[in-house]
């Protein structure tokens, strides 16, 4: 378990980092296979994170659409989000088969998120979110520690 | 409960800015807040984030922001991995989903202050 989420530690710092030369927002070139494989390849890998720590895997898909398809980070978070729909969706059916899901406690926690998802999109057109990034970093350090102590 | 919501929306803010934060604050928020072991708060994550993804999405396909292709096709290309994933998660135990868990959330605060300082360089995301 710990090697593999080494391995994502590498494999994030790489795709965060990124290639310096790379222009952003512009479309990649290529021949469309190969566009179509990388997709597959992201999207399996979103998938089985999805899957293992539920969440959407936007962590995942970001910053690969963003290195690999030559995505801007506004139209990667947003494809990003659209996909996650359907891999949510399908990961949230799977964990019902094994009795996991408190429908409730979604509810709880998922009906305030609308209103925030909301908000969240409007401010995203207006702000550099860099601060709200960095705040939020710190939050889940904090939160992870807080897990583990428990 | 207030927790909870609070959880609620701060989730749904922080993936509507940066993307991502839905169930990675979900999943903590259901067990510190909820009481809900490893397991249930993730499964119980799944399914929350999908009503805040399908608002998301629509609000920014309105701005023009979605490609909508490579979008369904992430999506449907992504089922196995997220079997293979569910199908993992459940056969490891809580403690180490934990742990694996709060790992997580650790790179993706790294991931975060990277873009942070990519966004700093004055690449004006398009």
């Amino acid at each position: 378990m710990l090697r593999l989420g080494t391995r994502g530690l590498v494999w994030r710092a790489v795709s965060t980092s990124g290639l310096p030369g790379r222009p952003l927002g512009q479309a990649a070139a290529g021949p469309s296979l190969q566009r179509s494989l990388r997709l597959m390849a992201i999207g399996t890998l979103a998938g089985l994170f999805s899957g293992l720590f539920g969440v959407g895997g936007g962590s995942v898909i970001v910053p690969l659409l963003v290195l690999w398809l030559g995505y801007g980070e506004r139209a990667a978070t947003a494809t990003s989000l659209a996909a996650i729909v359907f891999i949510a969706g399908f990961a949230a059916a799977a964990q019902g088969l094994y009795g996991n899901v408190r429908l409730l406690d979604a509810v709880l926690v998922g009906v305030p998120a609308i209103g925030g998802v909301l908000i969240g999109t409007r401010l995203q057109q207006r702000l550099h979110p860099r601060a709200i990034a960095l705040l939020f970093a710190a939050v889940l350090v904090a939160s992870a520690v807080e897990l583990v102590l428990r | 409960m207030i927790g909870a919501i609070a959880i609620g929306l701060a989730a749904g803010v922080i993936a509507g800015l940066l993307g991502v934060g839905g169930g990675v604050l979900f999943v903590p928020g259901l067990v510190l807040f909820l009481g809900l072991d490893q397991h249930h708060a993730e499964a119980t994550s799944l399914l929350a984030i999908v009503p805040v993804a399908i608002v998301g999405t629509y609000r920014q396909d309105r701005y023009g922001n979605v490609v909508r292709r490579d979008a369904l096709l992430l999506g449907l290309l992504s089922l196995a991995g997220a079997a293979a994933g569910v199908a993992l998660a459940n056969a490891l135990s809580g403690a180490v989903l934990r742990d694996a868990f709060a790992a997580l959330m650790v790179l993706v605060a790294a991931q975060l202050v990277q873009r942070a300082r990519v966004d700093r360089n004055g690449s004006k995301k398009a």
